[in-house]
């Protein structure tokens, strides 16, 4: 299988390793992305105004280039591209007006007809691929390892757009419980991180964080286990913490980890597999920490 | 006692306003408080977002100097959960946008610190400066 991939500007700066990742995972399960020709930034936030329809310009050039590219659908790993995309790919099939004034001040360039979708990474790995593909594909079962799934704003809200019930959640829990792992859960697993409140308020961000993060210790959590590339950025720098942090991973890291891969190649250095192995006693993750290149 | 109402003297005016930009009815609002019960950051808002609403109906003064619209980031748990099938968020944006549009930026763009610039994700900044800049 081949799909067309929208990277969004995060994933080549920031968020490299989870890029990594998701390409050797979708190696071994078959899959390969390809990367737009051509691509911009998505706009990051959704604008929530009428009057205001010249941010709705950089995601639907976006699409309007997938479509000129001959492309049907797009992959993307990062909610918030993949939310500010649905979200303007709704506007475009509910108000073609809106489509058609934009293009209007743009030589034509915009000219975009709705047909295009825009799939999460997760969409793809759950109703494509399956769970039950994953979980056969499993070598290294992730036994121990207690993992507080975290969700946050952007893959579950608003309804319609978000991949799952947006107070009551079971994707990444199945994911994990497909993996081998343990799952953990609590009620701030869909509450807000503080995003880009990281800028110019990163005391708010620390306070939400902490507040996550404590109640998946008092779970019993060895690791959180998330899908934003923002909420990856907030959790692993602007964590407080007394002794050691909480060990903060990708799913794809976490697939790639139950896959046998190598954590190099999962954008995962010594330092996070040690932080990994403390806080998994077992000796599977041990082994797993050193299996530098094993194949299983 | 008397409760005096239309205190900016613009005869809700900004409420007009804000519910052409947001598309919203803040009539249909019976301060149920749902909105300020799940707000993961009620406790850094200057006025909590049912009351704020309340401000709006009753053409309080101060409210586009209030802190509260700059806080939400937009993660629409009280648009999921209003009974009333207000979305709040969209009142919040059109709040910073009437703001934006007649006090200027509110994020000092030129305080980032190359550091942080170095170090913050994209998405973080564009969010921010989208949010926060005219």
């Amino acid at each position: 299988m081949q799909l067309a991939y929208y990277p969004g500007c995060t994933i080549k700066v920031s968020a490299r390793e989870h890029e990594r990742a998701a390409l050797a995972i979708l190696r071994e399960l078959g899959i390969a992305l390809r990367e737009m020709p051509e691509w911009n930034c998505c706009g990051v936030v959704h604008t929530l105004t009428g009057e205001n329809l010249i941010r709705q310009m950089a995601p639907l050039r976006v699409l309007a280039r997938l479509r000129q590219q001959g492309e049907r659908e797009a992959v993307t790993l990062c909610d918030m591209c993949f939310n500010t995309l649905a979200r303007a790919n709704h506007l475009a099939r509910t108000q073609p007006d809106q489509v058609s004034a934009l293009n209007a001040t743009s030589g034509g360039g915009l000219d975009y007809d709705g047909a295009g979708e825009v799939l999460h990474l997760l969409h793809l790995l759950r109703d494509r691929v399956g769970l039950a593909a994953i979980r056969k594909r499993v070598r290294r079962p992730l036994r121990d390892l207690v993992v507080y799934p975290y969700y946050g704003c952007k893959l579950l809200r608003p309804t319609g757009i978000g991949l799952d019930d947006p107070e009551m959640p079971t994707l990444l829990r199945d994911l994990m419980e497909s993996l081998g792992a343990t799952v953990v859960e609590g009620s701030l697993q869909t509450q807000c991180c503080g995003a880009y409140l990281a800028v110019d308020r990163a005391g708010l961000v620390t306070e939400r964080v902490g507040a996550t993060v404590e109640q998946a210790r008092d779970a019993g959590a060895g690791a959180i286990v998330l899908s934003c590339p923002l909420c990856h950025f907030n959790f692993a720098t602007l964590q407080p913490h007394a002794g050691a942090p909480l060990p903060v991973l990708y799913y794809t890291q976490a697939i790639g980890l139950a896959f046998g891969l190598d954590p190099a190649e999962l954008g995962l250095d010594d330092r996070q597999m040690e932080a990994l192995g403390r806080a998994v006693p077992s000796q599977a993750l041990h082994d797993l920490a050193h299996a530098r290149g094993g194949s299983a | 006692m008397t409760i005096a109402i239309g205190a900016n003297g613009q005869s809700g005016a900004l409420l007009r306003r804000v519910e052409a930009l947001s598309g919203q009815r803040l009539a249909q609002c019976y301060q149920c408080g749902t909105c300020a019960a799940g707000c993961p950051f009620a406790t850094a808002m200057d006025v909590l977002p049912d009351r704020l609403i309340r401000h709006l109906l009753f053409d309080m003064p101060g409210v586009l100097e209030r802190e509260a619209f700059w806080v939400c980031v937009g993660c629409e748990l009280c648009a999921q959960r209003c009974p009333r099938g207000i979305d709040v968020p969209r009142v919040m944006e059109a709040l910073r946008l009437i703001a934006l549009r007649t006090r200027g930026d509110q994020l000092p763009v030129a305080q980032i610190t190359a550091v942080a610039l170095e170090n913050l994700p994209p998405i973080a900044l564009v969010a921010s400066l989208r949010r926060q800049t005219g």
